[in-house]
């Protein structure tokens, strides 16, 4: 019954916002970026469902043009970082010995790093740009998607099936594809949905903090840093693009959930 | 015993050792050529060579990184480019107030998380349960920073409670403490929602125990039987997630102390980027990530003191 009600609701929260991002592709009621200073600080009205901006930008155009630039990042840093780390764990698991040691090492390391430390060195000497960010968040991806595949992995290579195949003569790299990663795939997906998650939020704070997206690319994070300063005068700006990246971090959360559980009744008891 | 706190004690040393290089290499062996970072492009070739020569530029990395880590063990990090002053001069000025900051928020967090987190096992499947998991699922979505512009907009814009932002120093330690409670509340119930939920799960999993069903038994009363006989035994994975959340603590003082304009480490890393100081950057983030790693290596050597049966047979 819990579970249902997860995956339901995440689903459909996913949809929404990956459905937001897809339509602003084609359609938003008004140009995002259009600066008209005469229509700042609008109410909410037919033209402007939540009003405009302190440059009379519309406030859902933007929050539209946001989702996507969340979206994007989220999915190129996640698939990076998640392929990059699933390769390694697959490799270390095949492999055994040093190889294993190595990269479990690496990956132990890099947990000293999180997402917002290794941007702050890449812009320090790069200077502050998307592309920076999305390294960043890829960075943090790699140990935990080497951790899961690798775990995963392992407890594969000790099946009968496997030493059957090995016996048979196939290669490392034969039973790696064939009988590990289709094994592999179910927890590798519940922690790309989780991730997924994390990624939206670390995209929110770094563009927040001028570390992300750059104007004028909107995004959520940075449209909450030029409504910080407005708090006095217009509050509600600094309301709907957190409860944006609030409602969009809680669907894949709950996807994620429940994909889980439904992948693993065992969960379903302490949960 | 000994041995095993040893080798846990060079693990340690070794990963800040690796800390260190990674952070020396990316920010001046990647660049190419950090007096560019510094001055800009438009600089002269001159003022380049000056600048190259005054930090030792013209010295091998490698070399440069043992002076610098040299310096480092014994506290010097070198000087700061733009505010000519030690870098451990202005570490040692905004130190007492991140300390103070994520030493607040680990407080509230921990107290907080707990209390939810054993309230919502002991009413498991009540309503208070699930008021406890709605909370949690909540708070792991919200972004600290979204939270603390909604608690200005409340407590500072409309019932004018408390100040929106910056620091009164600490002489008057009761102005100190309001200017803190606004980010350190943001950064607790942050951190309250992933902690609850696994106190929750931790706890679900000892109640199941016989022993906890005997101390019921014999008559206990209920809050005896959870504070004293099953939390204890549910402080693993607690500690784990304590342990695992000092990096967001970490990450979350920077972006917090930015929020509210607080004077700490994490304002200084922004001020670094902006004036391109990158021997304060480097020397920060060394510092945050050393923090990280001593504070798995303080959950690494809490576990043998929480869990007996952990600890190597004599």
């Amino acid at each position: 019954m819990r579970v249902q009600a997860n995956l339901m609701i995440g689903a459909t929260l996913v949809a929404v916002v990956l459905g937001t991002a897809a339509l602003s592709l084609v359609w938003t009621p008004h140009e995002a970026t259009r600066i008209a200073v005469a229509l700042k600080f609008q109410p909410p009205s037919w033209a402007h469902p939540l009003g405009t901006d302190q440059l009379g930008r519309d406030v859902v155009s933007q929050l539209m043009l946001g989702a996507r630039t969340s979206m994007t990042i989220a999915l190129v840093a996640v698939l990076l970082g998640g392929g990059i780390g699933t390769a390694l764990g697959l490799l270390a698991a095949a492999v055994g010995g040093w190889v294993d040691e190595v990269v479990m090492r690496l990956a132990d390391f890099s947990f000293a790093f999180p997402a917002l430390l290794f941007a702050i060195m890449l812009a320090a000497v790069f200077g502050p740009s998307l592309a920076n960010a999305v390294i960043a968040i890829a960075f943090i991806n790699v140990p935990v998607f080497a951790r899961v595949a690798r775990a995963a992995a392992a407890q594969v290579w000790t099946r009968g099936y496997v030493l059957a195949a090995q016996s048979a003569g196939r290669g490392r790299l034969a039973i790696t594809r064939d009988h590990v990663i289709p094994n592999v795939l179910a927890p590798v997906t519940v922690q790309l949905t989780i991730e997924f998650a994390v990624a939206i939020l670390a995209e929110a704070a770094l563009s927040y903090l001028g570390l992300g997206a750059q104007p004028p690319t909107p995004s959520w994070g940075r449209m909450l840093s030029e409504a910080q300063t407005l708090l006095y005068l217009a509050p509600q700006l600094a309301i709907w693009p957190g409860l944006c990246i609030m409602v969009a971090v809680m669907g894949f959360n709950l996807l994620g959930d429940g994909v889980r559980d439904l992948s693993d009744p065992m969960l379903r008891r302490t949960r | 015993m000994i041995l095993l706190i040893l080798r846990r004690l060079l693990g340690f040393a070794l990963t800040l050792l690796a800390v260190s290089a990674a952070v020396f290499f990316v920010m001046n062996v990647l660049p190419g050529d950090p007096a560019i970072v510094i001055l800009g492009i438009e600089a002269t070739e001159d003022a380049r060579a000056a600048l190259r020569a005054q930090l030792g530029l013209n010295d091998p990395a490698i070399w440069r990184y043992l002076a610098w880590l040299g310096g480092a063990v014994q506290g010097d990090f070198g000087v700061s480019y733009s505010f000519k002053v030690p870098v451990a001069e202005l570490i040692a000025e905004r130190l007492p107030m991140t300390l103070a900051l994520a030493g607040l928020a680990t407080v509230m967090t921990v107290a907080l998380a707990l209390a939810l987190g054993v309230y919502a096992a002991s009413h498991h499947g009540r309503a208070g349960d699930w008021a406890v998991m709605a909370f949690s699922q909540l708070g792991i979505a919200v972004p600290a920073f979204w939270l603390s512009m909604l608690l200005v907009i409340l407590f500072a814009v409309t019932l004018r409670w408390l100040p929106p932002g910056g620091f009164p120093g600490w002489d008057d330690p009761l102005a100190a403490l309001r200017a803190l409670i606004m980010p350190a509340t943001a950064l607790a119930l942050v951190q309250t929602a992933v902690l609850a939920r696994v106190t929750r799960s931790a706890m679900l999993e000892v109640m199941r125990q016989t022993y906890v069903r005997t101390a019921t038994a014999t008559g206990l009363g209920p809050a005896r039987v959870m504070w004293r006989h099953a939390l204890p035994n549910a402080l693993v994975p607690i500690v784990t997630i304590i342990g695992m959340q000092v990096a967001n603590l970490v990450t979350g003082t920077i972006v917090i102390e930015n929020v509210f304009y607080l004077p700490g480490l994490g304002r200084l890393v922004f001020q670094a980027i902006s004036n391109r100081d990158l021997i304060v950057v480097q020397a920060m983030v060394t510092l945050f990530a050393a923090i990280v790693v001593s504070a798995n290596f303080i959950v690494d050597l809490a576990y043998l003191w929480i869990d007996p049966r952990l600890r190597p047979r004599s």
